[in-house]
């Protein structure tokens, strides 16, 4: 590993996003955009509903935005034939996934500030605990959306492909994370797959913290989310190959 | 003159159901050597064995003494692929700077490779707004940043224009004077002139090695492309 490869991969992928502003104000208005519509469907309802659903959507938005940035990028990357030119040159993978990482962590990061702050002062989102602690979930739930992106890459021959991973892997996570129906009421069998979906873990621990200033159980799922990431890059690092067929 | 740069022993691929390449045994030495063929020949799939990208059957592929592809070569060797390796959304420089960083090489590397593919006024151009053959020279110039021992370069000249052409087989021999062993392949048969050494290749098989003008004299030609049509055409291997 070196740092000053990884440097290089995380400044590259960050100069390429500036380029594009499209992409670029997508990645920030967006997640600001559609919590708000959230909040406008539900604020003629009784009840807390937005400081309900709010935090989950704070949960989902880094992690499904970041995964279909990486899945489509690291694909570019594959296809143009810039990642075997990579893995030809002095670079080991974890420089080159943790690049990447980085790279769309900090991007992950300006989101979720962005979304906290809209949420928190101008939807009054009600946060119980720190604000800062919900901001760097909703980073480690960028870096894990990276982390899976990177994986799946690898089994899409096209974009096209690696778009419709997102059905796959996003949405029964969607489904299942608590959102909908509350985890502990679900049917026993969902019940148990929803425990081994690390969105389950990003929705609680997002949850809990707008509800309860206790921070013990948010460090515990902070930390099943953070391993599934690190178990995504791994995955991600086996499947770079340097010789291809 | 250099000791061998590349020792390639019973060399095969097999890519689907096809055997690209078959115990294929070739050495390259110093200077520019051109393989040349008729398009899906194996000349890819051999260069990508040298760089070590590619997945072989059997065999082995030696350079400088170490097995293709090794960490000690990655440093050594420069690669360019048939179409261009870089990044379509970032500048010539940008992309220049990155793969320099990745190498561990100073900015001033940079300058030098743009200045050596002609690349200097482009230097703040997005890549994507370039031509086909400006975007070739921006991968080619990224082979350069680290003044490869070896360089392997896959049908470089393709849509360039004669004067271009001109200058970086220019380029490609100042290279080889100055120690490096050059690899070019390329499907046009009069830029065989201008290689010192030449690898005509058929259906993954090495069908002549010689100077170029070996080549003519062993087959009577006038020309390479004859050469080439009378070595096929009479099918024994030379």
């Amino acid at each position: 590993m070196s740092p000053r490869v990884l440097l290089a991969v995380a400044t590259r992928v960050l100069i390429q996003i500036r380029r594009d502003h499209r992409t670029l104000v997508m990645l920030l208005v967006l997640p600001c955009l559609l919590t708000t519509l959230l909040w406008w469907m539900l604020v003629d309802l009784p009840g807390e509903t937005f400081d309900r659903l709010g935090p989950g959507l704070l949960a989902l938005f880094p992690f499904i935005v970041m995964f279909l940035v990486t899945s489509v990028t690291t694909l570019r990357e594959r296809s143009s034939g810039t990642l075997e030119r990579l893995l030809a040159m002095p670079m080991g993978k974890l420089d080159f996934l943790l690049g990447y990482a980085v790279a769309f962590g900090l991007v992950a990061a300006v989101q979720s500030v962005l979304t906290v702050a809209v949420s928190v002062a101008l939807l009054d989102l009600d946060v119980a605990g720190p604000v800062w602690l919900l901001t760097l979930v909703a980073v480690v739930d960028a870096i894990l959306g990276t982390a899976l992106g990177l994986f799946v890459s690898a089994f899409a021959g096209t974009e096209f492909q690696a778009v419709q991973f997102m059905p796959l892997v996003v949405i029964p996570q969607l489904l299942l994370c608590g959102l909908f129906v509350p985890r502990d009421a679900l049917p026993t069998a969902l019940g148990a797959v929803s425990d081994v979906l690390p969105l389950s873990y990003a929705v609680d621990a997002m949850t809990h913290l707008v509800t309860s200033t206790s921070t013990s159980e948010v460090w515990s799922d902070l930390g099943v989310v953070l391993a599934f990431t690190l178990a995504g890059l791994g995955l991600g690092a086996a499947t770079l190959r340097r010789r291809t067929a | 003159m250099m000791k061998n740069a590349v020792e390639v022993r019973g060399l095969t691929v097999v890519r689907g159901r096809t055997t690209v390449l078959d115990g294929l045994d070739l050495v390259i030495g110093g200077g520019v050597t051109g393989l040349l063929g008729p398009s899906g020949c194996g000349k890819t799939t051999l260069m990508r064995a040298l760089v070590g990208v590619q997945q072989v059957r059997s065999g082995t592929v030696t350079v400088f003494g170490e097995p293709a592809g090794t960490p000690p070569l990655r440093d050594r060797v420069g690669y360019v692929t048939q179409a261009a390796s870089v990044y379509d959304d970032l500048t010539v420089s940008e992309n220049l700077r990155f793969f320099a960083q990745v190498l561990g090489v100073g900015p001033e590397e940079v300058e030098r490779s743009a200045a050596a593919v002609d690349l200097t006024p482009h230097l703040g151009q997005v890549v994507g707004t370039m031509s086909g053959g400006q975007r070739s020279r921006v991968s080619l110039a990224v082979a350069l940043l680290k003044h490869p021992d070896l360089l392997v370069l896959d049908e470089p000249t393709v849509g360039l224009d004669p004067v271009l052409r001109q200058e970086l087989w220019g380029l490609f021999h100042r290279l080889a004077d100055a120690g490096a062993a050059v690899l070019v392949s390329s499907h046009v048969m009069d830029e065989a002139e201008r290689c010192d050494r030449l690898l005509l290749m058929r259906s993954g098989e090495v069908i002549a090695d010689g100077t170029p003008d070996e080549i003519r004299e062993r087959t009577g030609a006038a020309d390479i492309e004859g050469a080439f049509l009378a070595v096929v055409g009479g099918g024994a291997p030379q």
